[in-house]
């Protein structure tokens, strides 16, 4: 029974795993709805989605069978076992660990800045040291690609048998910093849980140390019997924890993942999964020290390059396609954040930066801030596509709350931004000839044409916006031939109106 | 009744001419019948390619001409960046095969293919004696700039050397009706040009002068009025089973092809026929009208109908095709070597099919390229195909409750973003109509494009 214990851990973290990441590799919007909710039981995106019910649901599972939170729904935590597994592979790596003493001032001088950036609204601060979080943007921004490359192979393919099951997606670097983020704890992780299995749940991670003051008190846990021990010291070697004093025959709960490596290895049957006895007395006091160290990153995007636009060719032979400058983020004032968000300051203080609604995505739309205050949450930008009216998909998938779940009906009210004209880019008064594709595409009639000379109804006509329509989807600024800055831009607003 | 008596006795005698030809293939083989391996519809004839001769010149010219306006290229359309080239040993595999099968004539213009098919034809063609070709070429018409005479004399002379000939033997004037008489005067008249190359033709370095004519028929009318004085050789025109009574009508700027013969006819000026297939329109059909056409001939191609449509007429010249790769070469050459012409039943049948075919909703785009480049980097032409495609095979679906809705929003909008990049497809048109001038069909393309875009975006947004 105890050995059984193992394998259903295994089972159960390579299911939640496999869901989780499918969930992130996902970008035809169908997954969510049947997988969605293995996001929406992750421990701080419930939190901050005020979610009390999952939370409860957690602290109670964690109170009655210790952390089986890291070991089974955590995605970071099973990717780490994974590499931890490959890690051990041969007879002499598999027994490679070995007892540490907890470093519980580390652990919980990294929560408390944990909790006070949560307070304070610094986001990045809270997507940085999150699990899920940390998960989230290494599927995006690692595996991600390399899911959509197979699936364009096969949209090759099919392509050339005429079938359309498969269709291409776009693969593009949405955010160098959250790129190089992504890329540094993959990197950190792998060789932390290659040479000492879970040192970033038993450290940094600050939901590992929330669950550990509460798994020390759970009912069910492994438990050495004495009697049976022969102090060969296996089980202390074989914990990826790092927790087993087998010297003592004292496991510390606070860092046992409940992973149940232990019972299998024991040759003498000494551990078992079995109910608490009596109750050891622990007496920790965080220390508080809240020294935010700040990071500085680089913008990737130098973003005042000369406005050329491409200057139309005239025909002379027939056939060929003319030369597109591709689009440029235009100067916002303030990020245009997706309706459902509500505005920045609602963002940033429930968004985990999972990523999760960056790759759902399917229009191009969001991609990670790389503002250091929103560092990884989501903003808008209209370079690759515009905030479709029928799209709802970054208000369905986001697990955390922080952008809320709306209908269609609901986006066409909801004002995220308006455009602004810029006279110097507008086709018909730098070509010379007649346009209003803002006009044209904008899905609430906030645009309309006039002539550019009041004196004049044959000047070249100009399109003037009605703010209090434009709710700021940017079909405008994405149709707008001007390359590479467009005529009209979107501005963000702080708080979303309402028409 | 009379029809239907003539069709089953005609079918009688097909069948019997047929039923003999297998027996006495089984007779000569041997004793056991055996079956074909292949059919003999997929042989190539070596002779007997049909000729026609132009009365004023005597020249013996195949009925099947090589259109080189649709050149294989290095890379396909899809994802290119427009910036391919030619692949000119393909191009001269299809010359020589062409050429040994018996095609003479050769249409080429200095605005094809980006301005490449006139070389690429000179390269090809100068690897054969320059007795066994005609090659034609036009002044062409497109870039005001080129309307100067100075302009016009380097586009004329250019051809020389691209062509790598000291005479042409067909020389158009390009698309006139394009434009209207304004446009025939500025390009044509009015800078002497076309009296220029009257002195050429009398010189001897253009064998035979002409015209190819689209659009406006006011000039069509003007010239052949004119003829005594230009005493044209041939003339260009659209003839195929759609246009011969409802060019007009699919759209009103054009005219019925069989008015444009019968004046041609009239006068006794052969006709040299560009679009019988209608850039391939009238060999890629709707299903129906493919079971049609097969019914009553299961072993010739749907495009054989269309040659064998515009070869029937006598006064015609030779019929242009542009044949991109062998096999539609080698479909051509069965269909002209030799030319089986029409029955006047027949031709009644084909008038009926393009009435049903008048049925559908296609935008009449031949896939010239004349549009192109669009300055705003659309990709007209596979917009429009790429609807047409869709429309043939009835993917055009606009209501949701349809239960073929689903299928066909996919095959739609995923087709849709493999035919044409995001960055080229309809909702980029700024309705400048830069291209629409240049349409020969006519098409009111930002009109079209706008049709085509709502339906996307409907699709888009019924889920």
């Amino acid at each position: 029974m105890s050995i059984m214990l193992r394998k259903i851990r295994i089972l159960l973290a390579v299911l939640f795993f496999a869901a989780v990441t499918l969930l992130f590799l996902d970008f035809t919007g169908t997954l969510h709805a049947w997988l969605g909710w293995t996001a929406r039981v992750q421990f701080l995106p419930a939190l901050l989605a005020l979610n009390v019910g999952v939370v409860a649901v957690l602290v109670g599972l964690t109170l009655l069978f210790g952390r089986l939170y890291c070991s089974i729904i955590c995605p970071l935590g099973v990717m780490q076992d994974v590499v931890a597994w490959f890690g051990g592979r041969g007879k002499k790596r598999k027994y490679r660990y070995a007892y540490s003493p907890a470093k519980n001032r580390l652990r919980y001088v990294v929560l408390a800045i944990f909790v006070v950036a949560l307070a304070a609204g610094v986001g990045s601060v809270v997507a940085l040291l999150a699990p899920y979080s940390a998960y989230g943007r290494i599927a995006t921004n690692l595996f991600a690609p390399f899911y959509r490359w197979g699936n364009n192979l096969l949209a090759w393919f099919a392509e050339r048998v005429d079938s359309y099951a498969f269709y291409s997606a776009d693969v593009w670097l949405r955010s160098l910093p959250t790129f190089l983020i992504a890329a540094a704890t993959f990197v950190l992780l792998v060789v932390l849980a290659w040479r000492n299995g879970r040192t970033y749940c038993n450290t940094i991670c600050p939901v590992g140390t929330i669950l550990g003051f509460v798994s020390r008190h759970s009912l069910f846990r492994p438990v050495i019997d004495t009697a049976k021990c022969n102090g060969c010291k296996l089980c202390s070697r074989r914990c990826k924890a790092a927790c087993i004093d087998a010297e003592n025959h004292i496991i510390d709960y606070s860092r046992c993942v409940a992973c149940m490596d232990c019972i299998d290895t024991c040759a003498h049957g000494a551990i078992r999964y079995a109910r608490r006895k009596k109750e050891a007395a622990f007496d920790a006091t965080p220390d508080t020290v809240a020294d935010v160290s700040r990071r500085h990153f680089l913008t990737g995007a130098a973003l005042l390059a000369g406005a050329a636009a491409a200057k139309a060719q005239e025909k002379k032979v027939d056939g060929g396609l003319a030369v597109l400058l591709d689009k440029k983020v235009p100067h916002r004032a303030t990020p245009i954040v997706p309706p459902g968000a509500q505005g920045l300051w609602h963002i940033a203080r429930h968004c985990t930066g999972c990523q999760l609604c960056v790759s759902a995505c399917p229009n191009g739309v969001l991609r990670p801030s790389t503002d250091l205050r929103m560092l990884m949450q989501p903003e808008s930008s209209y370079e690759r596509g515009y905030c479709r009216p029928e799209c709802t998909e970054c208000s369905e998938v986001c697990p955390a709350g922080a952008i809320h779940r709306i209908t269609p009906e609901e986006k066409s009210d909801i004002r995220i931004g308006h455009a602004v004209w810029i006279r110097e880019n507008c086709i018909p008064l730098t070509d010379g000839v007649s346009c209003g594709n803002c006009a044209r595409y904008c899905p609430t009639g906030a645009i309309q044409m006039i002539p550019s000379d009041a004196a004049n109804p044959d000047a070249p006509m100009i399109p003037v916006v009605n703010e209090a329509r434009c709710i700021g989807c940017g079909a405008c600024e994405n149709l707008c031939p001007a390359r590479p800055f467009s005529a009209i831009y979107v501005e963000g607003y702080r708080e979303h109106l309402t028409i | 009744m009379k029809t239907n008596d003539k069709i089953s006795r005609r079918e009688f005698l097909k069948r019997l001419g047929a039923g003999a030809a297998v027996t006495s293939a089984a007779l000569a083989t041997g004793c056991t019948p055996k079956r074909a391996t292949t059919a003999a519809q997929n042989e190539v004839p070596d002779e007997g390619m049909t000729y026609r001769t132009n009365p004023t010149s005597g020249d013996r010219v195949s009925l099947l001409g090589f259109g080189m306006m649709r050149l294989p290229m290095t890379a396909a359309r899809e994802g290119g960046k427009g910036d391919e080239t030619i692949d000119q040993e393909r191009v001269n595999e299809l010359v020589d095969y062409a050429l040994a099968h018996g095609v003479n004539y050769f249409d080429t213009s200095p605005a094809y293919c980006r301005g490449l098919s006139e070389r690429a034809t000179g390269t090809a063609l100068k690897r054969h004696p320059r007795d066994r070709y005609f090659v034609a070429t036009k002044l062409s018409n497109f870039a005001p700039e080129t309307w100067s005479r100075a302009a016009s004399m380097r586009m004329y002379r250019n051809s020389f050397s691209e062509l790598q000939v000291d005479y042409i033997d067909y020389l158009l004037l390009h698309g006139i009706g394009m434009g209207g008489m304004k446009a025939l005067r500025g390009r044509y008249l009015d800078n002497g040009m076309l009296d220029f190359l009257v002195e050429e033709r009398k010189a001897g370095r253009i064998r035979n002068l002409g015209f190819s004519y689209h659009g406006d028929v006011e000039v069509f009318d003007y010239l052949l009025s004119q003829h005594d004085k230009y005493q044209w050789d041939f003339v260009q025109i659209q003839l195929n089973y759609l246009d011969w009574k409802y060019a007009k009508q699919i759209n009103p700027r054009n005219t019925d092809a069989e008015y444009l013969y019968g004046e041609l006819a009239k006068r006794g000026i052969p006709a040299v026929i560009m679009e019988p297939l209608l850039g391939g329109r009238l060999s890629n059909v709707p299903d129906n009208i493919v079971a049609r056409l097969k019914q009553r001939e299961p072993e010739r191609s749907v495009a054989s109908w269309a040659f064998r449509f515009a070869g029937s007429f006598p006064d015609v010249l030779t019929v242009l095709s542009g044949m991109k790769v062998m096999e539609h070469l080698q479909d051509n050459l069965r269909t002209y070597s030799p030319l089986q012409p029409l029955a006047d039943e027949e031709f009644e049948f084909l008038q009926q099919t393009a009435t049903l075919m008048m049925q559908y909703e296609t935008v009449p785009c031949n896939d010239c390229k004349y549009c192109m480049p669009c300055p705003y980097g659309l990709d007209i032409p596979a917009i429009l195909l790429h609807y047409n495609k869709c429309l043939n095979e009835g993917d055009i679906i606009d209501n949701p409750q349809d239960s073929a809705y689903r299928r066909a929003r996919r095959a739609y909008l995923v087709g849709y973003d493999r035919s044409v990049p995001k960055l080229r497809q309809a909702n980029r048109c700024i309705g400048c109509n830069q291209c629409s001038p240049h349409c020969p069909q006519g098409i009111d393309i930002p009109h079209e494009l706008r049709r085509i875009d709502a339906y996307v975006e409907r699709l888009k947004r019924n889920k």
